[in-house]
């Protein structure tokens, strides 16, 4: 007989295994043969007392970290954990500059007095000319 | 700067082709063995023919071997016996048949049914915990162990002769 708890560990580790077979589905949706069977296996493991950690990594020693919904960071995986923060480091770095270009125009624009004078010859001379 | 301005994008453009191209060409279902450089799991299971014997792969200390994981209820299985028959007979290389979750029964018949069994044993996994250990998730599913015992090698689907080629004849030659 399974306890109550031995239950809901199997069942919360199943959801964090991933079926081989059907690969968008963890080993507790899948109904695969494989599934199955690495179901029955992560039952009796729990009911023998391995740890979380232990029924992983035997599953991660099979099938590789591919397995684990949650897998850990290694220097194979890194750009996957660190490359969104990456490009969105670049991002702000590219909108900061556009930014600051943007306010430095406008800075170095005339002011409004200069500005209105500057029109007011623009539209006599395009008169004159026509 | 302005230069730059126009490559930048036309860069980038390139690197994310050549990534999504690749992307394309690759099959998301072939996964890498992790037991590759490994020494392969150790085991011992009945004989298909002789059911009082037991094959261990420890009995292949020496011999470069091809594991190959069938099933007679296995469709594409059928497409790379006649080779296997080949190999074995030309090439001279000791393949072991793991019968995957199968009744000796229908193994035996499905060999026979098959041009004969190209393998030098036939243990019988019927519960499939010997092909976990391996870390197999389909059928056949075909492993090249060098004379240490240490897999070098794992093939996923129908095997060719370019796998034979490429993984087996190089460890065979003298």
């Amino acid at each position: 007989m399974t306890t109550p708890q031995d239950d809901a560990r199997m069942k919360q580790l199943a959801a964090e295994l991933r079926c081989l077979v059907c690969q968008n589905q963890s080993i507790a949706d899948s109904n695969a043969p494989l599934a199955i069977d690495l179901r029955t296996q992560l039952a009796e493991q729990v009911k023998a007392g391995k740890t979380n950690t232990e029924i992983k990594q035997y599953m991660a020693e099979r099938y590789g970290d591919f397995v684990l919904y949650n897998p850990p960071m290694t220097a194979g995986n890194l750009a996957l954990w660190v490359g969104p923060f990456m490009l969105l480091a670049v991002g702000l770095m590219a909108a900061a500059v556009v930014i600051r270009r943007r306010k430095r125009v406008e800075d170095a624009s005339p002011p409004e007095a200069t500005r209105q004078a500057l029109e007011a010859r623009y539209r006599n001379e395009s008169k004159v000319s026509e | 700067m302005r230069r730059l301005r126009v490559w930048l994008p036309l860069l980038v453009l390139g690197l994310l082709t050549i990534m999504f191209v690749r992307g394309l060409q690759l099959d998301p279902r072939k996964l890498p063995s992790v037991r590759v450089g490994q020494t392969a799991p150790a085991f011992s299971l009945p004989l298909l023919d002789d059911p009082n014997s037991r094959f261990s792969p420890e009995s292949m200390r020496g011999r470069v071997w091809v594991l190959n994981v069938f099933a007679s209820w296995c469709a594409a299985c059928v497409t790379e016996h006649p080779r296997l028959l080949r190999w074995a007979a030309e090439r001279k290389v000791d393949i072991i048949g793991l019968a995957y979750k199968d009744a000796p029964e229908d193994a035996q018949r499905w060999l026979i049914d098959h041009g004969g069994s190209p393998y030098k044993a036939v243990p019988l996994d019927r519960d499939g915990r010997v092909a976990i250990d391996y870390g197999v998730y389909g059928v056949p599913e075909t492993f090249v162990i060098d004379a240490s015992g240490t897999i070098r090698h794992r093939h996923v689907g129908p095997v060719d002769d370019r796998f034979f080629e490429n993984h087996v004849a190089p460890l065979i030659k003298p």
